[in-house]
C-alpha cells in the first residue's frame, strides 16, 4: 500500500518533469528576465565592453525581444556559448532562444529540433589570409593549414570546397573565435575561414589590419538569424515577429528618435497604426502588451540603426549592407505585413 | 533466574522484517536497493519522456552517416566521406597514441624524479620538489594551453625557412624542421615494400611492421639462449664467456639485412607550397597536450615514487652497503624492486588520471575521442546523449583495460604471502 503511494508520488514526478517543456513565454515573464544565448566574443556581433555590458549586432536582437516581452531592453541574461555548446544549451532550456551568428540549415531546423525565427544577416563563409602570403584567389589554397571553429558549419563548407577543387589541406580545429585568432596572427596557421561578417568582425581587432586579406571566394550561403526550441510555436512567433518589426520599421521610416511620438496616437498610415499598437490587437494576440514593438524598437533602433551603429560602414568592422540591405534597395530584407 | 529453556519454535511473522534483529538489517538493505532502483529509474523514463516531447528518441543510425568533416591527425585512412563511427575511431586512436606516449613519458619522468627528490644533494632535491609542487597544484588544462602557446608563439613559422637567407634552418643535416605547426622528421621508406593486410574494413596492416617485428623477436630469442648458454657456462666452470657481441649481432644483422632487402630508405620533410611535406609531422597539439600531461602527471608518479622508497626500512639500505654494494646498485637492485609493490597500485590511478584527462586535448584541437564523438559529430548530428553514452563507455573501456593490465602487473610483482 505504501510502496504503490510512492510509486504513484514519483509517476507524478515524472509526468510533471516531463511536461514543463512548453510556455517560454510564461518562464520568462516569471523571471523577469530573458535568458539569451550569445557569442563568447565576436566583435560587432556579441561582446560586452569594458564595462561588461554586452552590445552588438546579435546582442540588439537580444535586447529587442527583452524590450518586447518584458518593456525592459536591460532584462536580458546574456549567456556566452561556444559553437559546441549552443545548441545543447538551447534545447536543454538553459537559454530561451540563441542570437549567436547561426546558420539556418535544415539539419538543424529538422534534426536538431530549432526553429529558426528568420534571418538577421545574410552571411557567405570566406576565407583571411596575410597579405604577405601573396594569395590572391582561394584556389592557390592547396596544401595550406587552415583555422576552424569547429562544430559549425564552416567545417563541413571547408571540406566540401576542398573536396570539390581536388585540393587538399590541413585543418586546425580550434574551440573559440579568439583562440582562433591568436593561432592565426602567430602564424600556426596560413588561412583562418568563418563567415565574412566574422572574418571582418575579427580583422576590425587586429593590430595591423591592412596586413590581412579577405579572399574574393564565399564559398557558401549563411544565413545567421535567431533560433529557438521547437514544440513553443508562440515563442517562436514572438521571436520572429519581434526581428520582422525592426525590419519593417526601417522600411516604413520608423526610428528609435521618432518612434515615440508615432506611437503617441493613431497617425495615417494605418500600418504603422498596427504595429505599434494604436489601431488594431496585434500585440494581444501574440501575448504581449499593445506597446510590444515600440519597445522594441526604442530598444536599438530599427534594423539599419542597428546595423550602422555596431558593423556598418561606419564602424571599424566596416561591412557593407550588400544582401542585407531592404528588398526597396535590392537586397533580401523583406518583412511579412503587419496586419 | 537462570533457567534456560528452549525458544519457542515460532513461525515467521511479517512483522519480524522490522522487530527482529536477525532480518532487520537485510529489510532496510532491501528498501534501499529498491529506492534507489527506482530513483534511477525515474531519471531514465524522465530522460527517455523528454527527448520523446522533443522527438527526439535515442537511436544510433547516426554513426552510419558520412562525417563530413576532415581530421587532421589519423593513424588510419579517413576522408570527409567516411561515416561518424570511422572518424570515432581515429578519435579513438588518437586517443589510445596520447595516453600510451604519456604513460610511458610520465613514469621514466616520475620515477627520476622521485628518486631525485630524496637526492641528498640539497639542490637537485628541492628543485625537484619545486617541480613537482609546481605541477601538482596548477590544473593540468594550464599546463596543456601553455606548453600550446609556447609551442606556437616561440617556434618558426615555415615562412622563415624560405628564401635566399631563411631566419629558420633545418637541424641535423636539414632532416628535422621544427615549426610552430609542428615537427617534422624524417619518415620511413621502402621501395621494394611487402604491401598491406586490410583487418576487417578498419584498417590497415603493414607487412613490412610484421616481418620487421618478427626478425627482432626472433633476435631476442637467440640472444636469450645465447645468455642462458654463458650462464650455464658460469655455473659450471665459473669464468663468464664474452658474449655481447654475438647477443648484439643477432639481432642487428638481421635486421640490418631484412632492411636493406626492402629497400630502407628515409622520407625527408621538404619546403612545399604553405608547409613542409614529406616525413613525419608530428603536431603541436600531439607534443603540447603529450608534453603537459606527462609532466603534470609525472609529479604525481614522483610522489608514489618518493612514497615507496621511504616505505622501505633503511635496514635494507644498510645492509646492502655493509655487503659494500654502491649506492646506485643499491637503489637499482635492493630498493627500487622492494617499492615498485608499494609503487604499482597508485601507478595505476596515474595511468587512469593521465588517460582521462587526454580528453581536454580539444584546448589545443588535438582530435581524440571528445573531439571527434562528443564534439564534432554531437554537434553536427545533435545527438548528445547518445554520443556521451558512447564515449563514457570507451572511456570506461579504456580504463578497465589499462586497470586490468597493471593489476595484472601487480599480482605477478607483490610479496607473495604465506
Amino acid at each position: 500500500m505504501k510502496k504503490s503511494v510512492f510509486l504513484g508520488a514519483l509517476t507524478v514526478a515524472g509526468l510533471v518533469a516531463g511536461a514543463s517543456a512548453a510556455a517560454t513565454l510564461d518562464d520568462v515573464k516569471a523571471r523577469g528576465k530573458l535568458n539569451c544565448g550569445v557569442s563568447t566574443g565576436l566583435a560587432g556581433f556579441s561582446a560586452p565592453d569594458a564595462n561588461g555590458e554586452w552590445g552588438g549586432f546579435d546582442v540588439a536582437v537580444c535586447r529587442a525581444v527583452a524590450a518586447a516581452v518584458l518593456g525592459d531592453a536591460s532584462a536580458v541574461e546574456f549567456v556566452s556559448t561556444t559553437g559546441k555548446t549552443r545548441f545543447t544549451a538551447l534545447s536543454s532550456g538553459e537559454i530561451d532562444m540563441l542570437a549567436r551568428n547561426t546558420t539556418w540549415t535544415l539539419s538543424r531546423d529538422v534534426d536538431l529540433k530549432f526553429t529558426f525565427t528568420g534571418v538577421n544577416y545574410y552571411d557567405g563563409q570566406g576565407f583571411m589570409v596575410p597579405k604577405e602570403l601573396g594569395v590572391s584567389s582561394a584556389k592557390e589554397l592547396d596544401g595550406a593549414t587552415v583555422c576552424i571553429q569547429t562544430g559549425t558549419t564552416t567545417e563541413l563548407n571547408l571540406a566540401d570546397y576542398f573536396r570539390k577543387n581536388g585540393m587538399s589541406y590541413e585543418p586546425v580545429p580550434i574551440e573559440t573565435n579568439a583562440e582562433a585568432q591568436q593561432q592565426y596572427l602567430a602564424g600556426a596557421c596560413d588561412v583562418y575561414t568563418t563567415d565574412a561578417s566574422g572574418l571582418a568582425a575579427t580583422r576590425a581587432t587586429f593590430e595591423t589590419p591592412a596586413d590581412h586579406v579577405i579572399l574574393p571566394e564565399i564559398i557558401s550561403k549563411e544565413p545567421l538569424g535567431p533560433l529557438v526550441r521547437h514544440g513553443d510555436d508562440e515563442w517562436g512567433d514572438i521571436v520572429r515577429w519581434t526581428l520582422y518589426a525592426l525590419v519593417a520599421a526601417e522600411e516604413m521610416g520608423i526610428t528609435s528618435t521618432n518612434v515615440g511620438d508615432l506611437s503617441a496616437a493613431a497617425g495615417d498610415n494605418p500600418e504603422i497604426n498596427r504595429m505599434l499598437g494604436t489601431e488594431g490587437n496585434l500585440g494581444e494576440m501574440l501575448g504581449l502588451e499593445a506597446d510590444w514593438a515600440v519597445n522594441a524598437i526604442s530598444a536599438g533602433g530599427n534594423y539599419g540603426e542597428i546595423f550602422a551603429k555596431n558593423i556598418g560602414e561606419e564602424t571599424p568592422i566596416g561591412l557593407s549592407r550588400g544582401l542585407n540591405a531592404q528588398w526597396t534597395d535590392g537586397g533580401l530584407m523583406y518583412s511579412p505585413p503587419f496586419r | 533466574m537462570t533457567t534456560l529453556t528452549d525458544p519457542p519454535s515460532e513461525s515467521f511473522r511479517l512483522s519480524m522484517l522490522i522487530y527482529d534483529t536477525r532480518y532487520r538489517a537485510i529489510t532496510f538493505q532491501i528498501i534501499a536497493l529498491i529506492c534507489f532502483l527506482l530513483f534511477f529509474g525515474w531519471l531514465i523514463s524522465n530522460t527517455a519522456q523528454n527527448l520523446a516531447d522533443l522527438g527526439k528518441e535515442p537511436s544510433f543510425g547516426f554513426l552510419m552517416e558520412p562525417a563530413g568533416y576532415d581530421i587532421n591527425q589519423r593513424l588510419i585512412d579517413y576522408n570527409n566521406q567516411d561515416s561518424h563511427l570511422r572518424a570515432a575511431f581515429v578519435g579513438l586512436l588518437n586517443t589510445l597514441l596520447v595516453a600510451v606516449l604519456g604513460c610511458i613519458t610520465a613514469t621514466v619522468i616520475g620515477v627520476i624524479v622521485g628518486v631525485l627528490r630524496l637526492s641528498s644533494n640539497w639542490l637537485v632535491a628541492r628543485l625537484m620538489a619545486v617541480y613537482v609542487e609546481m605541477f601538482r597544484n596548477v590544473p593540468v588544462l594550464m599546463w596543456i594551453v601553455l606548453c600550446m602557446a609556447i609551442l606556437i608563439e616561440s617556434l618558426p613559422n615555415p615562412r622563415a625557412f624560405r628564401g635566399e637567407n631563411p631566419e629558420a634552418s633545418m637541424l641535423l643535416f636539414d632532416s628535422v624542421a621544427i615549426t610552430n605547426r609542428g615537427v617534422y622528421i624524417p619518415e620511413p621508406l621502402f621501395s621494394r615494400s611487402l604491401g598491406d593486410i586490410p583487418v576487417g574494413n578498419l584498417f590497415n596492416i603493414s607487412l613490412d611492421l610484421i616481418a620487421i617485428l618478427i626478425v627482432l623477436a626472433i633476435g631476442f630469442y637467440v640472444s636469450h639462449r645465447i645468455k642462458l648458454k654463458a650462464d650455464a657456462t658460469q655455473e659450471a666452470t665459473g669464468v663468464r664467456p664474452k658474449t655481447w657481441y654475438m647477443r648484439l649481432g643477432v639481432i642487428l644483422v638481421p635486421l640490418a639485412a631484412l632492411l636493406v632487402i626492402l629497400g630502407f630508405h628515409l622520407g625527408y620533410p621538404e619546403l612545399s607550397g604553405f608547409n613542409f611535406a614529406g616525413g613525419t609531422h608530428l603536431r603541436n597539439s600531439l607534443i603540447a597536450l603529450w608534453l603537459a600531461l606527462s609532466l603534470y602527471t609525472a609529479a604525481f608518479i614522483a610522489e608514489n615514487v618518493r612514497a615507496g622508497i621511504l616505505a622501505i626500512s633503511k635496514g635494507q639500505t644498510e645492509a646492502a652497503s655493509a655487503l659494500g654494494l654502491r649506492p646506485s646498485i643499491t637503489m637499482r637492485l635492493v630498493i627500487l624492486p622492494q617499492a615498485l609493490r608499494v609503487i604499482i597500485p597508485p601507478l595505476i590511478s596515474q595511468y587512469l588520471n593521465l588517460t582521462k584527462n587526454s580528453s581536454l586535448a580539444i584546448a589545443v584541437g588535438y582530435m581524440d575521442i571528445t573531439g571527434t564523438l562528443m564534439g564534432i559529430t554531437l554537434n553536427q548530428t545533435g545527438r548528445e546523449l547518445e554520443t556521451v553514452l558512447l564515449g563514457m563507455l570507451i572511456y570506461l573501456a579504456i580504463s578497465l583495460a589499462i586497470s586490468g593490465a597493471m593489476n595484472f602487473y601487480n599480482s605477478r610483482v607483490k610479496l607473495v604471502e604465506r
